[in-house]
């Protein structure tokens, strides 16, 4: 087979070479293209051009009749050979029970080249990282972005009272050092994960960009009054470490999302209900409303191991256990986040409000049992099971 | 099999890429190859003939040296391989579109861009052209060179890039360079868009070769020389050295288009017919 173009008055440096290549394209390797054009340098220009891809001139072909320059090219190989050996990464409309690290970073379905480095991470197993609710998830996350700037009103309130200021400034540090935490480790897992996992890349991405905005409107609150932040307690920090230091997908994802922003999201709801001011109100309710899509992926994602594979219940087990024992001799939560929370919830420092505030927390930790004891539940643990682990969750709350 | 020793000249930091590429494949395929690299063609050229080297990745130039220094020793060098990108070059000499030159006589009195002193494709090759216009460089016309990386043959792209930019910016009213960089410039803007015309072309002639000296084992040399004719674009492991080395398949060596540029060497007095350096201020 043998093809025909004519470039008319196109060269190869204005764009010329597509349609050389287009029309090569049309042909096997030994076929052959004759070349018309109305540009002089056409045939110097293809000769060039032709040699650099393994295409070749047949410089005995007959020479032009119509006196316009003709060059006759011989299809070469190299464009076939580059792709023989190319696969699909996968289908385009489903995630692969293994992604192949050869894919690299191809989208999901595309034709890839073979050769290149292969990417390095671990996470390349389906099971290991998926939840069926991940694109819901994702759309109602890309859905719901909101801007600090215009979502809060930060119009300078009356000033607190300088105690109530303090508890709020106090819980505002503790709040931004784990929102720190929540930041930092779904952005670990991400950077580990093989992007064939789209929807689950999409959503941790999310995510991050979630807690980036908390840390920003929890440190404007905190610093709203004050020049500084509150006090930050070595045994606070000592919990969160404990999660930055978890390498498993699963059990990261199950420590900080299942347990920690489960805690969380009962946590900011008090606060949203004990606000002394509309700011701290208004974003509380933001950040809930984030760490609840956090929760439940967690949840939906460690199910979904369990039910392939109960035996890793006994693994979350030992998660649960091995982070118990490793804060056993930690204080804990920060004494003055705890009297803070106390405070906030009691208004004043009147006796009577104390009992109130100090029973309101009492309530809290209440709740934020019964929900732990829930979602355990929900991703397999029998009952007393999911209380006896509940009650060995980190006193840090997160 | 005898270890092979391949001399290759460093023009760019990319060649430790390519040939420490190329030996890991060769040896995986009982290939004893190594490799040292030069930082110029001179003493590659020697070397081969004086056998501390089996094999070169020669210039073209190189290829004239070191066959006029083994005709003047009575020994044998062979052209083992060359890429398919080697084959069939031409150098144009360009003028800038409003330019009232139409022929290569009109250079009389001009200015000419080449590139370096020792650049076959970019001095050597347009300036035998103009002789056989009856044109002297240096006389009859004004030659304005381009010395980047004198002794890398004119492997070295800066200088044939210059001598567009001299064209471009009217320090020149000619630059010569390869059909392939011209494109190049063309394409990537050095050259703007339509600003520039080919006033005349050289014949086609070939580049670099593989040449074999009088120490190669005939078996190992025979055994390489098979293995880089095999080599596929298809083979992933070897495609992005292909790549990185310009070319997609290697070609046997033939050594009948080095005519043109032995003839520019004598006109040049570039080397002398034994394979000495005799051209005056070429310091490698």
């Amino acid at each position: 087979m043998s093809a025909a173009i004519d470039l008319e008055s196109l060269t190869l440096d204005n764009g010329g070479h597509l349609l050389v290549r287009r029309a090569l394209g049309t042909l096997r390797p030994g076929e052959r293209l004759t070349v018309r054009g109305a540009h002089p340098e056409l045939p110097l220009q293809l000769g060039a051009w032709a040699r650099s891809r393994g295409h070749r001139v047949d410089h005995e072909a007959p020479a032009p009749t119509d006196g316009r320059p003709v060059t006759v090219l011989v299809k070469g190989a190299a464009e076939e050979l580059r792709w023989s050996g190319a696969r699909r990464a996968g289908r385009a409309d489903r995630a692969d029970p293994h992604a192949d690290p050869r894919w690299g970073l191809a989208a999901r379905g595309a034709l890839v080249e073979e050769g290149g480095p292969a990417l390095d991470v671990a996470w390349v197993d389906r099971d290991l990282v998926w939840a069926d609710v991940a694109p819901t998830l994702y759309a109602r996350a890309a859905a719901s972005q909101w801007d600090p700037a215009t979502a809060v009103d930060w119009a300078v309130p009356d000033a607190l009272p300088t105690d109530i200021e303090d508890a709020v400034v106090q819980v505002m540090t503790y709040l931004v050092e784990n929102e720190q935490a929540a930041l930092m480790i779904p952005a670990r897992m991400l950077a580990n994960l093989h992007p064939h996992y789209r929807e689950v890349m999409q959503l941790l991405a999310s995510q991050v960009a979630d807690e980036a905005r908390h840390v920003e409107v929890f440190t404007r609150r905190a610093l709203l009054h004050r020049e500084r932040p509150g006090t930050s307690g070595a045994g606070g920090r000592a919990s969160l470490q404990t999660l930055l230091g978890e390498p498993d997908f699963t059990l990261a994802s199950f420590l900080l999302s299942v347990l920690g922003e489960g805690t969380f999201v009962d946590l900011l709801g008090f606060l949203h209900h004990h606000a002394p001011d509309p700011v701290t109100a208004g974003i509380t309710r933001l950040a809930a409303r984030d760490e609840a899509r956090h929760v439940a992926f967690g949840v939906a994602h460690t199910a979904h191991v369990t039910r392939s594979d109960p035996a890793f219940l006994g693994r979350l087990r030992q998660a649960v256990e091995r982070r118990h024992d490793a804060l056993r001799d930690t204080a804990g939560l920060n004494q003055e986040v705890y009297d803070s929370l106390v405070l906030l919830a009691a208004g004043s420092w009147e006796p009577a409000a104390i009992r109130r505030g100090w029973d309101a927390v009492q309530e809290l930790q209440r709740q934020m049992d019964d929900g732990r004891r829930r979602r355990l539940h929900a991703i397999g643990f029998p009952d007393d099971e999911s209380a006896e682990l509940s009650a060995l969750h980190t006193r840090n709350f997160m | 099999m005898k270890t092979l020793l391949l001399g290759a000249v460093a023009y760019d930091p990319k060649t430790v890429t390519i040939w420490e590429g190329f030996r890991r494949w060769l040896r995986a395929r009982d290939c004893d190859l190594d490799f040292v690299l030069y930082a110029h063609y001179e003493r590659q050229a020697e070397d081969l003939l004086a056998g501390r080297i089996d094999v070169a990745w020669h210039s073209p130039l190189a290829w004239v040296r070191s066959r006029r220094l083994a005709d003047a020793d009575g020994t044998a060098l062979t052209a083992v391989t060359m890429r398919d990108t080697d084959r069939d070059l031409t150098t144009a000499v360009v003028v800038r579109a409003d330019s009232p030159l139409t022929s290569v006589t009109d250079l009389a009195g001009r200015t000419v861009a080449v590139g370096a002193v020792d650049s076959p494709q970019a001095t050597l090759l347009p300036l035998s052209l103009l002789r056989s216009a009856g044109l002297e460089p240096d006389t009859d016309v004004k030659v304005l060179r381009h010395d980047t990386g004198v002794g890398l043959h004119g492997d070295h792209i800066g200088g044939e890039r210059d001598a567009a930019i001299a064209l471009r910016d009217g320090r020149a009213d000619a630059a010569c360079m390869t059909d392939s960089n011209l494109l190049l410039f063309r394409q990537e803007g050095t050259l703007p868009a339509a600003a520039t015309r080919v006033l005349a072309h050289t014949d086609r002639y070939d580049h670099c070769v593989m040449a074999a000296g009088p120490s190669a084992d005939p078996a190992a040399l025979d055994h390489l020389t098979g293995l880089l004719l095999d080599m596929s674009y298809a083979d992933a492991e070897a495609r992005p050295l292909l790549d990185l080395e310009g070319l997609t398949r290697w070609l046997p060596g033939r050594t009948d288009r080095y005519d043109a540029l032995e003839k520019a060497v004598d006109e040049a007095g570039f080397y002398d017919r034994r394979g000495g350096v005799s051209v005056r201020g070429y310091r490698p």
